[in-house]
């Protein structure tokens, strides 16, 4: 399943649309004047699946976002949400769709209660057999852990309270598909592990997720699958094992003996231990293996493509 | 269908919230109370002297044409005030994340900004009656008066929410609000329109805030004092006329700029503009 596609000028064969998926975006491009931002995004995402989109500023995360939100007109490829074009996309198309918007200062004077049952009662309208719209509003005010604040002002609350309530907002609808823009940013240590859990209850309710976020821990911890967004191509597709495996990044290991600390990296971590302990045996303790960490790969990966586009 | 009552519904739901809290914040109670304390001042400075060539106070006759300016003022700078301020905060682009919700933010805020203004004309009618003597206030009046306020909305209010979808940002109303002051200070509020040289007589005659105030004029003053008007007359029809030119004018416009500023509006649209607030408070 695992593909690289896009870079160094490889040329695919355009492959055809996939059924019953989520997200189908193929060869999707973006001009503005005479920059190419977006040239020949591809990727799929299956109902349920969580899909972390990674990438360097300015790659054009932000730009294929806002293009399947209907937001955006691209400037050519197919693109499928929900199997509609977003270009084309009505009413019904957009109460199955979530966003979470990074919120500034609006409805400041809204209470936290109100905000929510006012903006949940434009869903009422397109609740279906098998899901129900909207979110019951306490129901939804304590998934997202505001019960305290249900009836304070949204312009008072905190930054990590704020972003709650535009998560709570952006799935008010109960959506099949949910875009999340740096969801954590802000987010202090207990309120992200919280929050883990929401998108992790959200996938287990077939919710498709796609997110962007900068930080790469949570992409691995969160998402089934990881795209790598350089340079406006995907340089990488695939979990964050398959990316590290793909790589063929260095593993360190760390061990002690006679009392001294030793450090070796290597391509070849398993064969290397094996002739620690033939060579050793006993004398080995405090034996570490870490492999490469998803932040490594990352890093590796786009640093490799950087140089072959050069 | 049935989704566009439904946004209607939730619209108008909106409108009360946001009406509603106008009342709960101190900036907003000042903003409703401070204009209305000023017109009331310097009417009362006006009390004493007399509309030129009549024996009738000048206060009781800047009493309806004040009331008159703050439907076309509030109509033009209400709405336009708000879409602009909240196009900027990201309000509007929740509303376009939402099924019909940029429909549903529209209706509320058309609920919401006619509603200031009908608080605005009641803050300073009310007081009014009872400080300046003159003014009819039969039943015809009442009718006339809530006519010229219905008539005065329609033609005002799609023309704020161009003007609101067309400037970049809140620091940019000012030059919106330059030119509405100055079309006050030709029209006729503060003393007769004819003490004025006959081409700003013209001038005036164009925008709506001269009508509405020879409307509200025509509503609650006793019919003599026409005299003091152009054509020594209260001019009905072409009051009609004028407003209905400017409200067919601005409901064709309106929807077409307000598309196409929905249509523009996005995440990195907003971001940007964000950014591009943020830059100018002073650190």
């Amino acid at each position: 399943m695992t593909t690289m596609s896009g870079a160094r000028g490889v040329v695919h064969p355009v492959r055809s649309a996939v059924e019953g998926a989520a997200l189908d975006v193929r060869d999707l491009r973006m001009r503005y004047g005479t920059t190419d931002v977006l040239k020949g995004v591809d990727f799929t995402a299956q109902r349920g699946e969580v899909l972390a989109l990674l990438g360097p500023n300015g790659a054009g995360k932000t730009t294929t976002i806002e293009i399947l939100e209907g937001f955006r007109m691209r400037s050519a490829g197919d693109v499928r949400v929900l199997g509609i074009d977003p270009a084309r996309g009505d009413e019904t198309w957009r109460a199955r769709l979530g966003v979470v918007l990074q919120s500034w200062r609006d409805h400041a004077k809204w209470r936290v209660r109100e905000l929510l049952q006012h903006l949940g009662s434009y869903y009422r309208d397109y609740s279906t057999e098998h899901i129900r719209r909207p979110w019951d509003v306490d129901e939804l005010i304590d998934t997202v852990g505001l019960r305290e604040h249900a009836q304070k002002r949204a312009g008072s609350l905190s930054g990590g309270q704020r972003r709650r309530l535009d998560v709570a907002i952006g799935i008010v609808g109960r959506p099949e598909l949910l875009f999340l823009d740096e969801p954590t940013a802000g987010f202090d240590p207990s309120a992200r592990r919280e929050f883990h859990e929401l998108v992790h209850r959200l996938s287990d309710d077939d919710t498709t997720i796609l997110l962007t976020t900068h930080d790469l821990d949570e992409a691995e911890k969160l998402a089934d699958r990881i795209l790598i967004l350089a340079n406006g191509s995907i340089i990488a597709n695939g979990s964050a094992d398959e990316l590290s495996r793909q790589m063929a990044t260095e593993a360190e290991v760390k061990w002690t003996r006679d009392g001294q600390r030793f450090v070796h990296s290597t391509m070849a971590a398993t064969k290397f231990v094996h002739e620690l302990f033939l060579q050793y045996g006993d004398e080995i303790g405090d034996l570490e293996v870490r492999r490469a960490s998803l932040e490594d790969t990352y890093m590796a990966m786009v640093r490799d493509f950087e140089r072959g586009e050069r | 269908m049935s989704a566009l009552v439904s946004a209607g519904r939730i619209g108008l739901a909106r409108g009360r919230i946001e009406l509603r809290q106008t009342f709960t914040n101190t900036q907003d109670l000042w903003s409703y109370l401070f204009p209305t304390i000023v017109v009331i001042v310097v009417m009362l400075f006006m009390r004493d002297s007399k509309v030129p060539g009549v024996n009738f106070s000048l206060g009781s006759l800047t009493l309806p044409s004040v009331i008159g300016m703050s439907i076309a003022f509030g109509g033009l700078v209400n709405l336009a005030q708000q879409l602009v301020t909240e196009r900027e905060d990201g309000t509007l682009l929740r509303a376009k994340a939402i099924p019909n919700g940029m429909l549903g933010y529209l209706i509320g805020k058309i609920v919401q900004s006619a509603g200031m203004v009908l608080i605005g004309v009641v803050l300073t009618l009310v007081p009014g009656i009872f400080l300046f003597q003159g003014l009819d206030l039969g039943l015809g009046s009442w009718l006339s008066l809530i006519g010229i306020v219905a008539l005065g909305l329609v033609a005002t209010m799609p023309l704020g929410a161009v003007i609101g979808s067309l400037i970049g940002s809140p620091r940019s109303m000012g030059l919106v609000m330059m030119p509405i002051m100055g079309t006050v200070g030709i029209s006729g509020i503060f003393y007769p329109i004819t003490s004025l040289p006959s081409w700003l007589q013209g001038i005036a005659q164009m925008f709506p805030i001269y009508w509405t105030g020879l409307g509200t004029r025509a509503a609650l003053l006793p019919g003599s004092l026409a005299v003091v008007e152009l054509g020594h007359s209260w001019r009905h029809l072409e009051t009609v006329g004028v407003l209905a030119a400017w409200a067919v004018a601005g409901l064709i416009l309106a929807p077409i700029v307000l598309r196409r500023m929905a249509r523009r509006e996005s995440g990195s649209a907003v971001a940007a503009r964000r950014e591009k607030a943020l830059q100018r408070v002073p650190r």
